[in-house]
């Protein structure tokens, strides 16, 4: 691929904007081959350019391999093939006419027309900035003075009166209409991402403006409805986990050379070591113990992490839960398998446990001191001990000899930190006096958390 | 086998699989490049149906292998019929050991198993490996020297080639990641929920004795459930099952009585359906 390759004024080269979109999928993580690069090549000389829908499936079956990654090649492939070129044919629409049209639309379900309207909003209404260099195009502001939000009402009463009775169904339709909408701020994100790339360099909008696939969301920084979509993959990446956990207990099984008892062994033989033998190992059952900080920072991290290790539970003969703020309860009975809503379980570990005290923010040396007091016989030689938390201990007392006190009970304790490890131990973080005691490591991504614990957890 | 991938959305519709343009045009280059097409999805959205579906316009034998834990070469590959070979052995008693040691290993006395079976012989063939995701990792190195080559190595006859190579699918429900190597041999294709139209018209086929209006209703309704978040979202399948079920009842629409006696049809854990009643605004069950 040649840099300039990707200017806006480029010539329809289809190979080196081939090339292109696939080095930006790479830049996301997204691992493509160069046979699959010619295998795409193949696909668009097999299919032309003249529809592009199917030139869209046909790259992504040739470029993907999880569907994980559909979400970004889908925001990349809109960069790269777009549906059109610079700004709508016709005049710039008036705000009325155009919220008129939205509700026709939306009204129908018809998303050609949606897409077009998306292009004329981001025109009409999504400008700023007028020197060359300082302007763009911003989605925000476009869908802020349309406000589709507020067509409801109309919609609905729109397709209340084409369709007559009011069934059953009629329940349902509320929410039909707000995920079109929901679809409709989406293309018009698209389209203001496509605006920009015109005028800044696709390659640059590629790697910065589209958003990374699911794993690999910052914990701390990810919104409510990007958790909500860390949950669901709670299971899928729980049974990979236990496999992976499972693969390591039968190479494990088989164990490694006992050197005493081999040598014993290769007296017989005149010092030879004929026959090897190998370690038994004893089949039992490890214990965790998970302690999670759920104040507000990083309670989006432990939330996830406590479904994880739930989801997990049948690898373990004994999984226990605390959850602490500047106070420590257990909520090992909240988790129970099946009657565990992931939506609300922050909430009610909040609602129903005693984690703070006199104030309401963390305090990691109270939490701990009050663990290795109360529930100090949790920890036995068997049990491996998890602690989630950023280590931001608000500048109070981070207590280190009941962590040390911890650490020498447990057969193995860990401390998973979801801030970036150049940010430990900077204002009020303690996490460089901790990791002194305990071994901490930086999880930042579900993708950093399923390596970890595939690697962490005890066999 | 195609020329043009509406022609293949249409074949597909005549044997009764409908299909949506990315599953359409995936068959389509599959069929183009050559190559094996890795299928996944949520169970009950038709990855095993569009197998036997491309068998059946292509006038091909469908050879499945279904994979399962503990898979092995002998029931994927090919096996030696032992209790033949011993017969035979003592069958020719005045034979020299040379002249029944080139007989017993002969095709005579080969069983083949799907993978072999798929390989050999001039006739079309769709290979489907189902649940590929089910099986041990060591099998997926065993089909990457198939899938790649269409080739089998049989030490006692040598090394055997497809003369036709088969069509071949491999379906995964994704309990497991499959290898990056396998998933670099084949086209991927994930088959999600249908959009509301496509699904409207698969259950106006599949069920065509159903009032349009319920289909519709149906499908919407199912539609909403996807949307909550529940253990086990509906599929295809139950879309199915549910609109039989109302057609079996003699129910016309949907009122709240019906949805509620019959939701256990669509949903399959009690905690589901207790919150789906409270989110579609059921009285209590």
């Amino acid at each position: 691929m040649t840099p300039d390759a990707a200017t806006p004024t480029e010539p329809t080269d289809v190979t080196a904007r081939l090339t292109a979109l696939v080095a930006a999928l790479r830049t996301h993580g997204i691992r493509i081959g160069t046979g699959e690069t010619v295998d795409a090549g193949h696909a668009v000389a097999a299919l032309g350019l003249a529809d592009r829908g199917l030139l869209r499936e046909g790259l992504a079956a040739t470029l993907l391999h999880t569907p994980g990654q559909r979400a970004v090649f889908d925001a990349v492939f809109d960069l790269y093939f777009p549906l059109g070129v610079g700004a709508p044919e016709g005049g710039r629409a008036d705000r009325d006419d155009l919220r008129d049209r939205l509700v026709a639309a939306l009204t129908a379900d018809d998303t050609a027309l949606l897409g077009r309207l998306a292009m004329e909003a981001v025109d009409g209404f999504g400008g700023y900035g007028s020197s060359p260099g300082s302007d763009g195009w911003s989605s925000y502001q476009a869908l802020d003075r349309i406000r589709p939000q507020t067509l409801m009402a109309r919609v609905r009463d729109g397709v209340r009166a084409q369709s007559g009775a009011a069934g059953f169904t009629d329940r349902l339709l509320e929410d039909e209409i707000r995920r079109r909408i929901e679809a409709f701020r989406a293309l018009v994100g698209a389209e203001a991402r496509r605006r920009v790339a015109e005028r800044r360099g696709r390659d640059e909008i590629a790697r910065r403006a589209v958003a990374p696939t699911a794993d690999r969301v910052d914990f701390l920084y990810a919104g409510k409805d990007r958790l909500a979509e860390l949950r669901r993959t709670v299971q899928p990446l729980a049974r990979k986990l236990a496999t992976r956990l499972a693969a390591r207990r039968r190479r494990a099984a088989r164990g490694t050379i006992d050197l005493r008892r081999t040598l014993r062994g290769s007296l017989s033989t005149g010092g030879v070591p004929v026959r090897p033998v190998l370690r038994r190992r004893r089949p039992a059952r490890p214990e965790l113990v998970l302690l999670c900080d759920v104040s507000g920072s990083v309670s989006g991290f432990s939330d996830f992490t406590m479904l994880l290790v739930q989801a997990l539970h049948d690898q373990f003969s004994k999984v226990r839960v605390f959850a602490f703020v500047n106070r420590i309860d257990e909520v090992t009975g909240l988790l129970a398998h099946g009657t565990a809503d992931p939506e609300g379980l922050g909430a009610r570990i909040r609602a129903e446990a005693t984690l703070t005290g006199w104030h309401g923010s963390s305090d990691y040396g109270v939490a701990l001191g009050e663990f290795a007091e109360r529930y100090g016989a949790a920890v036995g030689p068997r049990t491996t001990v998890f602690v989630l938390g950023d280590a931001r201990t608000n500048m109070s007392d981070p207590n280190l000899p009941a962590v040390r006190r911890i650490t020498e009970r447990a057969r193995r304790a860990y401390w998973l930190n979801p801030e970036p490890h150049a940010q430990w131990g900077t204002g009020d973080s303690a996490a460089l006096a901790y990791a002194e005691l305990i071994e901490m490591h930086e999880c930042r991504n579900v993708r950093q958390l399923s390596s970890l614990v595939g690697r962490l957890l005890p066999i | 086998m195609f020329t043009s991938v509406d022609e293949v959305s249409a074949r597909l519709a005549e044997t009764g699989y409908l299909a949506s343009p990315a599953v359409a045009t995936t068959v389509f280059l599959a069929d183009r490049l050559g190559k094996p097409l890795l299928v996944e999805g949520p169970a009950g959205v038709g990855k095993t149906e569009l197998a036997k579906a491309v068998a059946q316009v292509a006038g091909a034998r469908l050879v499945r292998l279904q994979c399962y834990e503990g898979v092995d070469e002998a029931r994927a590959l090919y096996e030696w019929n032992h209790a033949k070979q011993l017969l035979r052995i003592s069958a020719g008693r005045e034979e020299s050991w040379d002249e029944t040691r080139t007989d017993i290993f002969s095709e005579e006395f080969l069983l083949t198993r799907p993978l072999l079976t798929a390989i050999r012989g001039d006739d079309p063939k769709v290979l489907l490996i189902d649940e590929t995701d089910k099986a041990d990792v060591e099998v997926e190195g065993l089909l990457l020297e198939v899938l790649s080559d269409f080739q089998v190595t049989v030490p006692e006859l040598g090394t055997i080639t497809a003369t036709r190579r088969p069509f071949v699918v491999l379906t995964s429900n994704a309990s497991r990641e499959l290898s990056e190597a396998l998933r670099r041999r084949c086209l991927f294709l994930h088959i999600g929920f249908p959009e509301e139209e496509l699904e409207r018209r698969i259950v106006r086929l599949k069920v065509p004795d159903i009032d349009e209006a319920l289909a519709a209703s149906v499908v919407r309704v199912v539609g909403a459930l996807r949307a909550m978040d529940l253990r086990k979202v509906p599929s295809v399948a139950e879309t199915l099952d549910w609109a039989r079920t109302l057609l079996a009842l003699g129910a016309d629409t949907l009122d709240e009585t019906v949805v509620r006696d019959t939701l256990g049809v669509i949903l399959k854990h009690q905690d589901d359906v207790l919150k789906a009643a409270a989110k579609l605004d059921l009285d209590a069950l």
